[in-house]
């Protein structure tokens, strides 16, 4: 069952396009990933699942329906641009939102005071925005996010601006949200800082979702018949030794190393056994094991795959 | 709908709870007031310092009608002393020369003083040399009874204006008429100028901060921008509300006291007094400012409203809010103008057309213009406030993304026209 389906939408804006038919399907209870560098079109895609903008094409489905304002009182959003109103007291913001959310005010205040007990802040209460730190103000806004138990959390480039700590804090609160059945959807360039936590991705390049799946599937997919090695010897040797079983041997350069390493991919499924053999011969083999795909790795394969050309500044690390 | 009354009641709330809100709306009320009284206590003040005046009065005719007046004395001199010799005494404060043929060449008066002489003394000195130069001239005519006649004869004219072209039949004095449409005008100029900047601003505040983007998820933009312009608008409100109260009990209660201590008061005023102390008529005045202000408030607001959601900060918005800016200043240039000459071509039209009729309309009003010509204009300005809302809501939906450049007026029509 999915809870959210965007479908073929497209969204121009003057002189450029920021979503070309683009479709993803969330499944409902899962967390899933919106993952592509910036200006690829996330926010955008973001804000038209928000009821905030409308595409000019394509449709977006909630719940088993077409998506309607009175949607949005569902769906927690922390957009990647924070900020609150600097002249009103933490408490009362927070309580303004909740209720603009659909809560009534008995009840806000009631899950409010729940919810700043737990995260230790309750003696922010009174104070007004200005007053806080940053971190804190992102703290408040995580919590008017998540106060009015939106079936769909929202959380565009979440973990930018917080110290590791409270990384550390909203990450357990997030996956303590999922498992009370909320579905949550990451969308960051950073992929790096998202990938443990997703189930799903869509990788989403120049307005287009180039790559969906779930993370394990294209992990195992991308990730076939590519092993890493550790050796000592000359790269000209293990090149040669290779040549037959190998499509592909590519000298990693990394000077932290104490042992030349190389990435290289098999050129049949069964041919593990001779490359290791061929290999053992030509040079001393320290290590052999199957390549750990990155999402970040999986990004730009895929987007070498695909037929829209790569951005010149791809953003793989913060 | 729900959502509209939370925007509005954090907006309106959000202000009113201010401290400098609550400041102004008092302070604002005592500063008008000082500055109505200002040259009243500034004249008493500095009325004339206390001083004698050493007269020698050459003719021997005059010097006797010199009267002392509050701190002014005037003490006779021998008629033979020199000039000289009179400035060097320290005890006068100036010297008055009269001629020996005053009567017959009145030039022949001279002041010596130290120091420049306030315009008061010199106002007290002539006015009292004229009448006993007129005097002395009358009583060589040898007319019996002249006192008598004098004072039968003196009148002092008190013309009361009526309309012939309304039914009111209760006298209004044109310039009581013209200061008070003045100061509607005006009234409405600050208003409409102060809240309307106040929406942009706050709107570009609310762009700036990012804390748009989580209102707008929550609640449609138009939804915002609507209890925007509403919850300000009604702190306008209460606060005219606020200063109608104060203005009325002032006319109420101090007006009659500040009247009672006058001495001579004069005739205009008197009728400015009677005029403000009726309640139904400043009632019908405040029924005007009312439906002026909150149509002009909203014609005006929503264009702010517009600009404000296409920039980043306010200084990129200087160049937009001319096109709100420049027809207020107009409406209230015109508005002085109108004043003078209330039924003119010129006014008519500027009192209907929506971007100078709430302060041009304003100046008029007091003159007592016919009904229909007020309802037309209101009719007029709230046909094309929900226009120009309509058209700001579309520019502020688009507007309110829009980050990074700095958009012109073409940018603002474009996005209009954004289906």
């Amino acid at each position: 069952m999915n809870i959210l389906e965007a479908r073929n939408i497209v969204k121009d804006y003057t002189g450029h396009r920021a979503l070309d038919d683009v479709s993803i399907e969330v499944p409902q209870g899962k967390v899933y990933g919106l993952l592509g560098p910036n200006g690829a079109g996330k926010t955008t895609l973001i804000r038209i699942i928000n009821h905030i903008t409308a595409p000019d094409s394509g449709e977006v489905i909630f719940d088993g329906h077409r998506l309607v304002q009175d949607d949005v009182r569902s769906i927690g959003y922390l957009p990647e641009e924070r900020g609150l109103y600097k002249k009103m007291k933490v408490g009362e913001q927070a309580l303004f939102f909740a209720r603009l959310k659909g809560l009534d005010r008995a009840e806000a205040e009631k899950s409010l005071k729940e919810w700043f007990e737990r995260l230790d802040i309750m003696s922010w209460w009174g104070k007004k925005v200005e007053e806080l730190s940053k971190g804190m103000a992102q703290k408040v806004q995580f919590i008017i996010t998540v106060l009015h138990r939106p079936k769909l959390l929202i959380f565009d480039e979440p973990f930018s601006g917080f110290d590791p700590i409270n990384v550390q804090v909203l990450t357990r609160e997030i996956l303590r949200l999922k498992d009370e059945g909320a579905t949550v959807i990451f969308s960051t360039h950073n992929m790096a800082s998202v990938e443990e936590l997703c189930d799903r991705i869509s990788l989403i390049n120049r307005s287009h979702n180039i790559l969906t799946g779930d993370v394990d599937e294209l992990r195992r997919e991308f990730g076939k018949n590519k092993f890493t090695l550790e050796f000592d010897g000359t790269p000209d040797a293990l090149r040669a030794a290779l040549e037959a079983s190998c499509t592909a041997v590519d000298i990693v350069e990394d000077v932290r190393r104490k042992h030349l390493a190389a990435e290289i991919t098999l050129a049949a499924d069964d041919a593990r056994r001779a490359a290791i053999a061929a290999a053992n011969a030509a040079v001393d083999l320290v290590e052999f094991k199957p390549k750990m795909m990155s999402m970040s790795d999986i990004f730009i394969k895929a987007v070498e795959q695909s037929n829209y050309p790569t951005p010149p500044e791809f953003p793989t690390h913060e | 709908m729900n959502n509209l009354y939370l925007i509005i009641s954090r907006e309106y709330l959000e202000r009113v709870k201010r401290k400098s809100f609550i400041i102004s709306t008092l302070l604002m009320p005592l500063l008008m007031l000082a500055l109505m009284l200002a040259p009243t206590l500034i004249m008493v003040l500095s009325g004339p310092e206390s001083k004698t005046i050493g007269v020698i009065d050459r003719s021997g005719l005059v010097a006797a009608d010199l009267r002392d007046i509050d701190d002014l004395h005037f003490s006779q001199l021998p008629t033979v002393m020199s000039l000289d010799s009179a400035k060097t005494i320290e005890a006068f404060g100036g010297i008055l020369e009269i001629g020996e043929d005053v009567v017959d060449y009145p030039s022949h008066i001279s002041l010596y003083t130290k120091g420049a002489p306030s315009m008061q003394t010199e106002t007290v000195i002539t006015s009292q040399l004229e009448e006993a130069l007129e005097n002395r001239r009358l009583s060589r005519y040898d007319i019996p009874n002249l006192a008598r006649i004098l004072e039968d004869v003196k009148v002092d004219v008190h013309m009361s204006t009526f309309r012939i072209d309304t039914e009111e039949t209760e006298a209004t004095s044109s310039i009581v008429s013209y200061l008070i449409g003045m100061a509607m005008a005006m009234m409405l100029y600050m208003f409409i100028m102060i809240y309307g900047q106040m929406v942009m601003t706050s709107i570009i505040e609310e762009k700036n901060n990012r804390v748009l983007e989580i209102v707008v998820s929550s609640v449609r933009p138009n939804t915002l921008m609507f209890g925007k312009i509403l919850g300000i608008g009604l702190v306008a409100v209460t606060q005219i509300l606020i200063w109608g109260l104060l203005v009325c009990s002032f006319s109420k209660w101090i007006m009659p006291l500040i009247v009672s201590s006058m001495s001579s008061p004069d005739f205009d005023l008197l009728s400015a007094i009677g005029q403000l102390g009726d309640p139904a008529y400043v009632l019908m005045l405040f029924v005007w400012i009312m439906l002026f202000l909150i149509g002009g408030y909203m014609f005006y607001s929503s264009i702010y409203a517009a600009i404000g959601s296409a920039v980043d900060n306010i200084q990129d918005a200087s160049q937009l809010t001319s096109i709100a800016i420049v027809p207020i200043i107009l409406g209230f240039v015109f508005s002085m103008s109108v004043a003078n000459d209330p039924n003119s071509g010129l006014a008519f039209w500027l009192s209907i057309i929506p971007f100078t009729s709430p302060m041009v309309m304003m100046a008029r009003i007091p003159f007592g213009i016919p009904g229909w010509e007020i309802a037309l204009s209101l009719v007029l300005l709230v046909i094309s406030f929900l226009a120009m809302i309509w058209i700001s809501a579309k520019i502020y939906r688009v507007g309110i993304f829009m980050y990074g450049k700095k958009p012109s007026l073409k940018d603002l029509i474009r996005w209009a026209r954004y289906k």
